[in-house]
């Protein structure tokens, strides 16, 4: 691997920073350098400064360039007992709430939020909740938008589905067209997709369950904690918190702010707020 | 030779029972950091503390996504995760692409380890059916840290400790009892 120099590092991301706004200069470096290298092999550049100049110079390069930052790895009912555990423990509370505004952020290709769409379809919840669905990549929310994805994700699809709780059929939800799948348009209709960036976005909506999965180890600890306390601010009162599954809140100093509801898949309540309501 | 700060293990096809040999040959006194990436179907889902014992007082634990690394700890990548250490000497995870067609991969966490750890850092190629361990050993002596290969001949695999001694010529090498004891060796000096 192509050893990266902290100072081209430090300029490459200011540079990026100043002219995009995408702020990547607090990210967890050890994997971050590794994509700066993949990048640098990729572009065939000598240095970060010679991958900078094209960046500046040319915003579809930059376009790809981001798509290479970040990890847009997404997969249906991901960690099924996950889904298991908002069936059987978050669900219930929210049925209490007449209206219900969930968060999905870092939402990527959209598999998260059509999954959490099909299990709140089945527990009778669709009609009275509202997903937001946010991701700093414009494209993998194209993508998202469009409910449609390649026919290889169904086999997993099928198994995660049983394995998080559904009640009826797999098939019941897409259709196949041409080697892709489409999933029904219903299940999108309450779902709100937008250009969010947890390292610079301020507080947007009041949430009753937010999602933020597998997008943390991706941030430095002090990144963790900005994106925490976004996430304490826009909560309500014993609003839930999910994080991904190797994704923890141990090390940060707002754990005492929230409190384990299910330990094993990183679901929180939160118990007190860090600030009061704008 | 500075004392490393802690010692990275790479293994693969064997190596649950190479590394279970390994733990077991330590001293008593072992309170090295050692952090092990050992290939697995990305499903599995194992405890490392039903799998492995020590003579040492150690904690087998899976390594946390921002956790410090600390004596007296045996840390074991998750399965389908990439482990990486930062420069603060805590961990990182990424569902980065596979690297050498793994995940984790031994090149991912001996390049961070290298680039955080620099001199300071020992690794350690066991036995495999890949040639994954190579680069990042080679990464790791490049810094001056210490580079460790299981002899060929006492490898269930030997293509993988094989490859990374193609790359790291001057790699120490012995049989699993020998690294115990060399490891053991740097653990108190
Ligand atoms: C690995 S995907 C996770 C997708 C989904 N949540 C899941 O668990 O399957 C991580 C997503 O986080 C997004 N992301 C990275 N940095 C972000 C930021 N600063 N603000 C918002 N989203 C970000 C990436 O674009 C990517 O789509």
């Amino acid at each position: 691997m192509t050893k990266i120099d902290e100072v081209e590092r430090h300029l490459f991301f200011e540079g990026i920073y100043l002219k995009y706004g995408y702020d990547f200069r607090q990210y967890a470096e050890a994997s971050l350098d590794r994509r700066l290298a993949g990048l640098l092999g990729d572009y065939q550049a000598s240095s970060l400064l010679d991958l900078l100049k094209r960046a500046l110079r040319e915003p579809e390069e930059f376009r790809k360039i981001l798509g290479s930052l970040t990890i847009n790895t997404s997969e249906f009912f991901r960690d099924p007992t996950f889904f298991k555990v908002l069936r059987e423990s978050v669900f219930p509370v929210l049925k209490t709430y007449s209206k219900v505004t969930i968060w999905s952020a870092g939402c990527s290709t959209g598999e998260e939020v059509l999954s959490l769409a099909i299990a709140l379809k089945e527990e009778g919840l669709d009609r009275r909740a509202t997903i937001h669905a946010t991701d700093i990549n414009p494209f993998v929310l194209k993508s998202a938008k469009t409910g449609i994805f390649e026919a290889s994700c169904i086999p997993t699809f099928n198994k995660n589905y049983a394995a998080a709780g559904g009640t009826g059929t797999p098939s019941q939800y897409y259709g196949a067209e041409y080697g892709l799948v489409r999933f029904n348009p219903d299940l999108l209709e309450n779902v709100v997709f937008s250009e969010h960036n947890l390292a610079t976005d301020a507080a947007f909506l009041e949430a009753h369950l937010i999602l933020c999965r597998n997008v943390f180890i991706y941030f430095s600890r002090e990144l963790q904690e900005r994106a925490l306390e976004l996430f304490a601010r826009s909560l309500v009162h014993k609003g839930f918190l999910a994080l991904g599954s190797k994704e923890t809140l141990r090390f940060s100093s707002l754990a005492p702010n929230f409190q384990a509801v299910s330990p094993g898949e990183n679901v929180f309540s939160l118990l007190s707020r860090s600030e009061p309501k704008p | 030779m500075r004392r490393p700060r802690a010692c990275f293990v790479g293994a693969s096809a064997g190596g649950v029972t190479a590394l279970q040999k390994l733990l077991l040959e330590l001293d008593d006194d072992f309170r090295l950091p050692m952090i092990v990436v050992q290939h697995l179907h990305p499903s599995t889902n194992v405890t490392p503390s039903l799998i492995y014992r020590s003579r040492a007082r150690l904690s087998f634990v899976e390594a946390e996504d921002k956790a410090p690394i600390e004596e007296g700890h045996v840390y074991f990548a998750p399965a389908d995760y990439h482990l990486l250490v930062e420069k603060t000497f805590r961990f990182g995870l990424s569902s980065d692409r596979h690297v050498q067609h793994a995940r984790p991969s031994i090149d991912v966490l001996f390049e961070s380890a290298a680039i955080a750890y620099g001199a300071d850092a020992c690794g350690v190629v066991l036995t495999g059916a890949n040639q994954d361990g190579a680069a990042g050993l080679r990464a790791i002596a490049d810094e001056g840290g210490f580079a460790m290969v299981q002899d060929a001949a006492d490898a269930e695999f030997p293509l993988m400790p094989s490859s990374a001694l193609k790359a790291v010529p001057s790699a120490r090498t012995g049989t699993i009892a020998e690294i115990a004891k060399e490891l053991s060796r740097i653990s108190r000096s």
